[in-house]
């Protein structure tokens, strides 16, 4: 077996596995709230010919939609932590652009993705810098749709840590309000996944460097002649 | 100079009632206030040497369906409550003397019994246009409720209007009515509601003659013992809730049977209140056992939270019809619809890109010959 060599690849291992159980726990807790948070929302007309005490399906919706967000709560912090202290990759500088360089990656992505064209510099093989931006807009809906949600949590609960976001209710001027804002993150949740999912095949596919398997092995591809240039 | 009210015991004895009466009534205060047997005494105690406290009840920007509900008082009975737990020496509604008279009572009350005199609103005050909008014997509402405020010994501000602006404070809220708390840098006791239910008005009353303090409130300023709980959690249709049987229609089968409101618009998951457990008019019923969702009135701003039969409120700048969801869909299928176009494009427009990607790409050449079978 024989190989002409084209181009020159190295491996990169870019998403460390705390980063990708972190993914997919998210993915997996996201979805389910989605669903279950969809149809405490909208209610479907289930099983109408039973009574009451023979069926339990809209509690057990609403358990999976509180378990689900306690999953997503505290894996979201374990990301938070792992920003401070993990790989180059994963680092919180990745997230918010602060130098110039990322601004002006930001300006080719939105050349590549919305204008159609063709990339004239390397993109970055972590997060490119709008990603990045993007994901950090994405923590901030987490954070929002956490504080409101436990929020909205705390009247059915004693326990304390539900208790803990009582104080948000004010904020808003009432359980009503809080309701309303929970539910329309929720549309940013739908639309970003849409839209991430969609990426996600793009840059794999215009880039050719293995975007959509990384986050599950790990791994992804930087040109010879790029990682001598970079500096990162 | 401010003058000494007789105590409790000293107006019921000086109306012919006798110790064991004065007892009796004790023990029913306590059970308002939800005092166990052992705390008979202390009520006893503070019938005993507290003064009756005189009371002031001004009516503001207001239906006057607060003062309708408080009439309707069951436990205790409204009669007692005026009658003998205060001295209600200003109320335009239900007071005797009129004009002049009405006035010098106010002024008497608020002058005499300084620092002692409990004051009690009803009605949002219009800020608006320097408060032309709510005079009474010539003054704008504001000067009276600053003047009442400033030696008031405590406040309750009565129904959604003082607690919240209520209709009055609705969108586009035209006379700037304000609710009671954003005026005064006292403290408030709010007892929101439209109206308040009767026997949690009492309630809040007796609570504040027996222990001479304000209830514990919670952080919206509502006594905690009644509007600690959701409508929803003590509703008795919660079970058809958990169960997943809801009402689609007022006039379908499941509304006959009695299932849960929450998809006709029930605003029992969000309001908190004490329907549910003390219900109306003496224990009779409460909306949704007549068959109605909540809607919420004792909330803030509940009057913008509409429509009122649809769970969703209406979201702002789209028209009424547009809730979250109406947008949230057009936004997805937009989304949907946009990366399916963008697809199309990329592979017209980046055609060479991919070209030169598949051009890097290493040609595996099979030779049997040297050996390799895989």
């Amino acid at each position: 077996m024989t190989a002409e060599q084209k181009a020159l690849y190295n491996r990169v291992y870019v998403w460390e596995f705390p980063v990708r159980l972190y993914h997919w726990l998210n993915g997996i807790t996201v979805t389910l709230l989605i669903i279950s948070g969809f149809l405490i929302g909208n209610p479907i007309r289930l099983f109408y010919a039973n009574e009451a005490y023979q069926q339990y399906w809209f509690g057990t919706v609403r358990f999976i939609h509180f378990v689900s967000a306690y999953i997503f709560f505290f894996n979201f912090l374990v990301r938070i932590y792992w920003g401070f202290v993990g790989n180059t990759f994963a680092r919180w500088s990745n997230f918010i652009p602060l130098k110039k360089k990322q601004w002006r990656e930001i300006g080719q992505v939105l050349k590549v993705d919305i204008l159609l064209a063709d990339p004239s510099e390397r993109m970055s093989v972590g997060h490119n810098s709008l990603a990045g931006f993007v994901y950090f807009l994405t923590f901030l809906a987490f954070a929002f749709q956490s504080l409101t949600g436990f929020a909205l949590y705390s009247a059915n609960s004693t326990s304390f840590f539900p208790r803990l976001f009582t104080w948000v209710i004010p904020l808003f001027g009432g359980d009503m309000a809080v309701r309303q804002w929970h539910h329309v993150f929720m549309w940013f949740f739908i639309v970003f996944i849409i839209i991430h999912l969609y990426l996600v095949f793009y840059h794999d596919y215009i880039e050719g460097r293995g975007t959509t398997s990384s986050m599950v092995g790990g791994w992804k591809f930087e040109k010879d002649e790029d990682l001598k240039n970079s500096n990162d | 100079m401010p003058e000494k009210m007789p105590t409790m015991r000293e107006a019921i004895e000086s109306k012919g009632y006798s110790r064991r009466d004065f007892l009796r009534y004790c023990s029913a205060a306590a059970a308002i206030v939800g005092l166990e047997s052992l705390g008979i005494p202390k009520v006893v105690r503070a019938f005993e040497t507290k003064p009756r406290p005189p009371v002031i009840w001004l009516h503001f920007q207001e239906c006057t369906c607060c003062s309708e509900s408080f009439i309707r008082s069951t436990h205790p009975i409204v009669a007692d409550v005026i009658f003998d737990y205060l001295s209600l020496d200003y109320t335009e509604t239900l007071m005797a003397p009129s004009g002049f008279q009405a006035e010098k009572s106010y002024k008497d009350t608020i002058t005499k019994y300084a620092g002692q005199y409990i004051l009690l609103i009803e009605g949002s005050v219009p800020a608006g246009n320097d408060g032309v909008y709510c005079m009474i014997g010539g003054r704008s509402a504001e000067s009276i409720l600053q003047e009442a405020a400033k030696d008031a010994a405590a406040v309750i501000a009565w129904g959604s209007c003082a607690s919240n602006g209520c209709v009055q404070s609705a969108k586009p809220n035209p006379t700037n009515a304000t609710p009671i708390h954003k005026l005064i840098d006292k403290p408030v006791v709010k007892v929101p509601g439209c109206p308040p239910i009767a026997d949690v008005m009492t309630g809040v009353i007796t609570h504040l003659l027996v222990f001479g303090s304000t209830p514990e409130l919670d952080s919206q300023g509502r006594p905690k013992e009644f509007y600690s709980r959701r409508v929803h959690d003590t509703c008795y249709r919660r079970p058809y809730y958990d169960a997943g049987l809801f009402v689609e229609s007022f006039d379908d089968e499941n509304a006959r049977k009695g299932y849960c409101l929450y998809k006709v618009g029930c605003r029992g998951p969000v309001t908190y209140n004490a329907c549910a457990v003390t219900r109306w008019n003496g224990g009779v019923s409460y909306p949704i056992q007549s068959g109605h969702g909540c809607l919420g009135c004792s909330e803030n701003g509940y009057w913008d939270n509409g429509p009122f039969y649809q769970h969703l409120a209406s979201f702002p700048g789209f028209g009424v019809e547009s809730t979250a969801d109406t947008i949230g869909t057009t936004v997805g299928i937009g989304a949907a619809a946009g990366v399916t176009a963008h697809a199309v494009a990329t592979n017209i427009r980046k055609r060479k890109l991919i070209q030169k990607l598949k051009s890097e790409s290493a040609e595996l050449k099979e030779d049997s010959n040297e050996g390799g079978n895989n």
